[in-house]
């Protein structure tokens, strides 16, 4: 891959670097299930409890529209917790394991 | 060789006007053929009671759509022609491998993120989606929430990772965990035999379509299609099919959208007021009585209502999950989305590509279902499945309607645009497909398998070039060759079979460190014979027995009546007949795999086969591990975290 061979193990040993993908993977992991669960819950209702879905919220708009709606709502939300988090918190404590790096300042 | 572009273009377009011409004569023939045919069985259940918002009399229902032919050609003309520019531009600053497979990483993240909407947007979402809103309500709405959802996979677990690990294939990334050429083949197959199965679905859909919209005969769409996508990818490669992708989102989202505005437009932008409308509707309330197979008006049963309830067409909560389940992780493996985030600088653009999709088809979506119950109201679902049993037409004779209606020249427009949007959104998908299977041949399986990744620029440009258009060539003749196949399920089985074998072995790749080869080739290997062994025993196949038992049962049904001297119009005497011979023929027949009745009792396999794809991949790796592979997770690990060393990977 690369020219030179790099200490890889020695790289994934920095304490920032286990920092960042520790923290990253406990972020991503917590909103992907978080997501997943309402998701599922949309055809689990939708099976299981007809009389919930059918039940008339607006007029003639009934529980299945919104929750429909909602889990569009839920998705854009997952994808503005995401951008923000990774803007605020993620990018700048990349940038800095990446300097690290590139001073050699490991082990 | 690139001056040989427009002509061929040229040559194409004129071939499509003579079968549309020929064509043209055939369907007068036709119309004077049927009016004396038996109408459809769908349209027997025509409304009988007069339709207050259409006013539609009962009379027979339209079996064709009215067309403006020269209007609706010229809009196919104009957009081959303009799709046709880009590529002859984009071909002229394809020269390495990096641009044709990439786009040179010079795709910016909002550019992208349209590039993504325009390949994940299929003719399937658009017409299909639209048209199971119109003909099943509710179940529309509920579909259509999957697909979307496959985005959240994307964003926290595909995108960046890729981007920062990643090359051209997923070959690229896996083989930064094993250097076994064992695993960059398999890796490779496995990306041709998805994309074959998705490319395959769009294809014989593509060609179906056409069909309806220029009333060209089916082989010659194919052809035509085909051959448009092979001159793309080949000239113009990733750069050209990024535009064309990007054009054909803009269209698509700009015709959802002046769709919804007219439609909502009549009901002063009142939804419960559209809403209260489709509840009402005299024809829907028929149709819904007619799904629900109740003979006779049950008193109290507000039919209308029904229509804004779940459960028409998708029945079973499990088979609804287990397809959740395929959308959800089968989408993030699919090998041509995932080439897309090859084409970005970096990490932070390949995020915000994904959430400017995310927006793009979310809205769309949203839009797509009220598409379809405006097309409900208005055209109503008889005459939707009386031109098309599945009702893709919805959103095509939606926009003739609010354009103004057939014959008018509104009307005509718009129903032209709306059909050449639907053609290049064909064009598109097709050729980002065609450029993903390319990749895996080209790049994983002859430059770095066959030849160590020692060709120069030049061979591995000719290489991908060739294997462009010979993975076309097959692609043509495997689509005429399904003409007559059900093959309506071949997409979601592509996301139902990557979900099993490419998740689980991408997820693992990217984040556990014990995984290695023989965790890598298992899970692919597993998981993907698995998933597609279980659809071979699903009720998505095709049991003639119990086709037969159906037939029989409506033979029985009518003799009684008949033996009670009831039987009296002709097309009860035509349906017997039909039903006799469906029994005679099917009565003895075995499924493909020589089975009377399904094994398996759901239509998607996901919910069996993607744990059984985890475990695959778990047990390959305890079984056949390496201590040395174990190490290059760090080197992995560190790079799609951080992106470290990625410019390495893009100036390869």
């Amino acid at each position: 891959m690369t020219a030179q061979r790099k200490d890889w193990a020695s790289l994934a040993r920095m304490p920032k670097f286990i920092e960042l993908h520790s923290r990253k993977k406990a972020f991503l992991i917590t909103l992907w299930c978080l997501g997943s669960a309402m998701f599922y819950l949309l055809p689990i209702c939708a099976g299981y409890a007809p009389a919930f879905m059918k039940a008339k919220v607006f007029g003639r708009l009934n529980v299945t529209y919104f929750f429909c709606l909602f889990e569009f709502a839920m998705t854009w939300a997952i994808a503005i917790i995401y951008t923000h988090r990774s803007n605020t918190y993620f990018d700048p404590l990349t940038k800095e394991v990446l300097s690290d790096i590139a001073r050699g300042e490991h082990a | 060789m690139k001056r040989l572009f427009i002509p061929l273009i040229l040559c194409m377009v004129l071939c499509q006007v003579q079968f549309a011409a020929a064509a043209d004569r055939q369907e007068v023939q036709v119309a004077t053929s049927t009016t004396s045919s038996p109408v459809p069985l769908t349209a027997a259940v025509a409304p009988s009671v007069k339709d207050p918002v259409t006013a539609k009399p009962a009379a027979p229902l339209a079996k064709e759509m009215k067309t403006n032919k020269a209007i609706t050609l010229s809009m196919f003309f104009a957009i081959i022609l303009f799709t046709g520019y880009i590529v002859v531009r984009a071909a002229k600053s394809t020269r390495t491998t990096a641009d044709y497979y990439a786009a040179g990483g010079g795709i910016s993240g909002f550019q992208n993120g349209w590039a993504i909407a325009g390949d994940y947007l299929s003719a399937a979402t658009f017409l299909g989606i639209a048209g199971i809103t119109s003909v099943f309500g509710a179940d529309g709405f509920m579909y259509a929430v999957g697909p979307f959802f496959s985005f959240v996979t994307i964003l926290l677990v595909i995108a960046e990772p890729c981007r920062n690990a990643g090359k051209y294939t997923l070959g690229d990334i896996l083989s930064l965990r094993s250097a076994s050429k064992v695993v960059r083949g398999t890796a490779a197959l496995s990306a041709v035999v998805v994309s074959t199965f998705y490319l395959l679905g769009q294809m014989v859909g593509a060609g179906k379509l056409m069909q309806l919209l220029l009333g060209i005969p089916y082989s010659a769409s194919v052809i035509g299609v085909g051959v448009l996508m092979i001159l793309y990818v080949t000239f113009g490669g990733m750069k050209a099919t990024t535009w064309v992708q990007i054009i054909k989102a803009f269209l698509l989202v700009l015709s959802g959208l002046t769709i919804t505005f007219l439609l909502l437009w009549k009901f002063g932008f009142n939804l419960f007021a559209f809403y209260d409308a489709v509840a009402s509707s005299p024809a829907i309330q028929e149709h819904v009585r007619g799904l629900l197979k109740h003979a006779t008006p049950q008193p109290g049963f507000d039919y209308g209502q029904r229509f804004l309830e779940p459960g028409l067409i998708l029945k079973d909560p499990l088979d609804q999950i287990s397809l959740g389940i395929a959308f959800a992780l089968g989408a993030a493996g699919l090998p041509h989305i995932m080439m897309r985030f090859f084409t970005v600088p970096n990490a932070q653009a390949a995020r915000k590509s994904v959430v400017i999709s995310m927006v793009l088809i979310g809205a769309f979506m949203i839009m797509v279902t009220l598409i379809g119950f405006g097309a409900a109201l208005f055209i109503t679902p008889q005459q939707i499945t009386a031109v098309d049993k599945g009702g893709n037409m919805a959103a095509p004779m939606i926009a003739q309607f609010v354009g103004g209606g057939a014959g008018t020249l509104g009307g005509d427009l718009f129903l032209a645009f709306v059909c050449a949007v639907a053609f290049s959104t064909i064009i598109a998908v097709v050729s980002g497909l065609i450029l993903a299977v390319s990749a895996a041949v080209a790049h994983d399986f002859y430059v770095n398998v066959l030849k160590d990744g020692k060709p120069d620029q030049k061979e591995q440009m000719k290489i991908a070039r060739i294997s462009a258009f010979v993975i076309g060539t097959i692609a043509i003749a495997l689509g005429i060759a399904c003409e007559k196949q059900n093959i309506a399920h071949l997409v979601v089985l592509a996301f139902a079979v990557v979900a099993s074998s490419n998740f689980p072995v991408i997820l693992f790749a990217l984040f556990w460190k014990r995984f290695n080869a023989g965790g890598i080739v298992t899970g692919l290997t597993v998981g993907a014979v698995f998933a597609i062994g279980v659809v071979l025993v699903s009720p998505t196949m095709t049991y003639p027995k119990k086709i037969a038992a159906d037939a029989k049962k409506v033979v029985e049904q009518l003799e009684q009546k008949q033996a009670s001297g009831l039987l009296s119009a002709d097309k009860e005497v035509t349906a017997l007949a039909k039903a006799r011979a469906d029994y005679a023929k099917n009565k003895d027949g075995k499924s493909l795999v020589g089975l009377d009745a399904p094994l398996f009792p759901l239509k998607n396999p996901a919910i069996l086969s993607v744990p059984v794809g985890f475990l695959a991949a778990i047990a390959g790796t305890f079984l056949f591990g390496t201590r040395r592979e174990e190490e290059m997770f760090d080197e992995l690990y560190i790079r799609q975290n951080t992106g470290y060393g990625m410019a390495d990977a893009s100036e390869h």
